[in-house]
């Protein structure tokens, strides 16, 4: 740890799953907020270690679905039956199940485009400048390593007792991570 | 049943008797570590000889197709073999085979990750990856055949020169918006899908071109778990939303046939039975590319017998669903009472294609029954060989129903004999060198394996298994 500079945070490694979920649930029940883990894999269970709740990526792709449903039909009613009418075979100029094709597809187009980008907003991704992809070790975090870090910014963060409980976790390994 | 534990007894949970567990995934207990070692390895260093040896061939059928387009289009369709009454021939041929092979990778990545197939993982990029060039070979067909390319864009809804729209009751409009989501939805899903996994390149990058690239795609992944919870979440919706719309696109291009009045076309079994047939060809196209790159990128421990098993007997059902089809659409033309109808499947049989007919029928409904043995399954040559005939059989059931149909309809006077000019060929061969020159380029610079995928089903990957860390439960390695 450098003097002046106030680290990013305490990177704690750890050797199986097991090993930083049970960490993970001390470092939930300690109350700490400004914290994560970091594994190579999803890793089942964590969201409930980690006291996370239910991902909202599915408001956006509902968003993005519904919109595209709605424009589909909008979009072919207004070409088809209100800009220029096209009488084809004394059939009606707009109908919902000829019209059903091309907004059923909208609506999963919209909705892809929803999750995909609803998820990289929730994570605010893509953020290519991050301390921890600076910490050498940090690259086994997508390799076969896993990892906890809580960052100094947390109200609780205290150098000692956070490193203590870490410890206590049985992390393999602790490290400063620069800011 | 509480009280039946002591307090303070260690409380283990036995698993099922060994002899009832499932052959693992990955096989030989690699650990997480070597699965991105090995799949990264493909990548890393060197292209061996044989990649040069796919690589050179596939530019240069690339380049025929290059060719053949500029030479159709500066020419006219007259260069092709489409001639009344045989006005869709090879193009539209090739235009449904391309799109049905895409269809196994959409099946594999969302279909089997909601019915939580999780062998899955080992297959399912390059399978995506089959899906979107399948999908590029396929759209050069419909742009072209329209003849005069550069009104394409009076397919998309846009006002034209005339002050018209498109006009939205013809199926063929419905097939623009189905074929452009189909692939723009499949670009999405494998893009997320490689997020992950181009991190894990990034970081063990070693030349700058490579940390800028892969740093750049990987859009500064961590593997945070707050990050994989909404990655989770989003890839769970995704595979929803791609499963009706798998199922609605070839349904849309079949729609393309059974919504005419031409027998041989105009059948309510289209759907489903060009869905079938779609997945069926597509698993023949999935064995056929990885059954010789599991060996000659040593994957066999990631893609193992298991896995081609189990899409051995994928490929039995489907064609089996579509030999049932074949039947049906017989039964039907029958049971109408049409005599056009009845004509139509007669001459299919016994007309001047019959042999393409009996082809169909051997490739697709007679040589997959093969699979049901046990020793056909586990012989890859055998299967290697079937999976292209599968894909031979699936071509000739789209030259069965367009070209069949079409040469002889209501009027004798209107009937005529159909054949494909040198253009028609080369075009064809010329989509092989597209397809195979983009999906050796993917395997040379992606991960062709969901390495963060493949490691989540390890035993040793989950906090619950004595391999992953826990302290009691499953069997011990």
């Amino acid at each position: 740890m450098s003097e002046g500079a106030k680290p990013y945070g305490l990177l704690a490694e750890f050797d199986t799953p097991a090993a930083l979920m049970h960490a993970a649930e001390k470092v939930r029940d300690a109350g700490y907020r400004q914290w994560d883990v970091f594994t190579p894999y999803p890793v089942h269970g964590m969201d409930k270690a980690m006291g996370l709740k239910n991902s909202r990526v599915g408001w956006f792709s509902f968003l993005g679905g519904s919109t595209g449903f709605a424009v589909g039909n909008l979009m072919i009613w207004f070409m088809n039956r209100f800009d220029y009418p096209i009488p084809v075979g004394g059939k009606p100029l707009f109908s919902p199940f000829s019209a059903f094709p091309v907004a059923y597809e909208l609506t999963i187009l919209l909705g892809a485009f929803g999750a995909l980008l609803g998820m990289l907003i929730l994570n605010r991704l893509p953020r290519l400048h991050h301390p921890l992809l600076k910490h050498g070790r940090f690259k086994l975090a997508t390799h076969d390593k896993f990892f906890l870090v809580i960052e100094t910014a947390d109200a609780k963060y205290q150098p000692e007792q956070t490193r203590q409980l870490l410890e206590a976790a049985g992390s393999a390994r602790l490290e400063w991570v620069e800011d | 049943m509480a009280g039946a534990v002591p307090p303070g007894a260690e409380v283990r949970v036995i698993g099922p008797p060994q002899e009832l567990e499932r052959v693992p995934l990955v096989a030989n207990q690699r650990s997480l570590a070597w699965v991105s070692d090995r799949v990264a390895g493909i990548v890393e260093g060197r292209a061996p000889l044989w990649w040069w040896v796919a690589f050179v061939p596939s530019v240069v059928a690339l380049l025929l197709l290059g060719a053949m387009l500029v030479y159709q289009i500066s020419t006219g369709v007259g260069v092709w073999g489409n001639n009344h009454p045989v006005m869709w021939g090879w193009d539209i041929i090739n235009f449904v085979w391309w799109i049905g092979i895409g269809h196994a990778g959409t099946l594999i990545s969302a279909i089997l990750f909601l019915l939580r197939q999780r062998w899955r993982t080992a297959v399912n990029r390059a399978a995506e990856a089959m899906t979107i060039f399948a999908v590029m070979c396929a759209g050069i067909y419909p742009a072209l055949h329209v003849g005069r390319i550069w009104f394409d864009w009076w397919l998309f809804p846009v006002h034209n020169s005339q002050s018209l729209w498109p006009q939205f009751r013809s199926p063929l409009m419905w097939d623009v918006f189905a074929v452009s989501t189909y692939f723009t939805v499949s670009v999405l899903f494998w893009y997320m899908g490689l997020i992950p996994d181009l991190a894990v390149f990034r970081d063990r990058a070693k030349t700058k071109l490579r940390k800028f690239f892969y740093g750049l795609f990987a859009l500064g992944w961590t593997g945070s778990n707050r990050h994989w919870s909404n990655y989770e979440k989003a890839y769970l919706i995704l595979a929803g939303l791609s499963t009706p719309l798998v199922l609605s696109v070839h349904s849309i291009v079949s729609l393309d046939f059974a919504v005419s009045q031409l027998p041989g076309w105009h059948t309510t079994i289209f759907p489903p039975y060009f869905v079938a047939g779609a997945i069926f060809s597509g698993f023949g196209m999935v064995l056929t590319l990885l059954i010789p790159l599991r060996k000659w990128c040593h994957l066999e421990d990631i893609i193992t017998q298991r896995h081609i098993d189990v899409m051995c007997k994928v490929t039995l059902a489907t064609g089996s669903i579509v030999g049932y089809a074949y039947g049906m659409e017989f039964f039907i033309a029958w049971y109408s009472g049409s005599p056009y109808e009845r004509f139509a499947f007669i001459n299919r049989a016994m007309g001047p294609y019959a042999w393409g007919y009996w082809t169909m029928i051997f490739c697709n409904v007679v040589a997959p029954q093969l699979f049901w043995s046990r020793r056909i399954r586990s012989n890859l040559l055998v299967v290697w060989i079937l999976s292209i005939v599968v894909n031979v059989g699936m071509w000739f059931e789209r030259f069965v129903i367009i070209v069949i149909s079409l040469h002889r309809d209501f009027l004798a006077a209107n009937w005529g004999h159909y054949l494909p000019t040198w253009v028609d060929v080369c075009t064809y061969l010329g989509t092989f060198g597209l397809f195979f020159t983009c999906f050796l380029l993917f395997m040379r610079f992606l991960p062709m394996i969901a390495i963060a995928e493949v490691k989540g089903v390890t035993p040793q990957a989950d906090p619950h298994h004595p391999l992953g860390g826990a302290k009691s439960g499953g069997h011990p390695a």
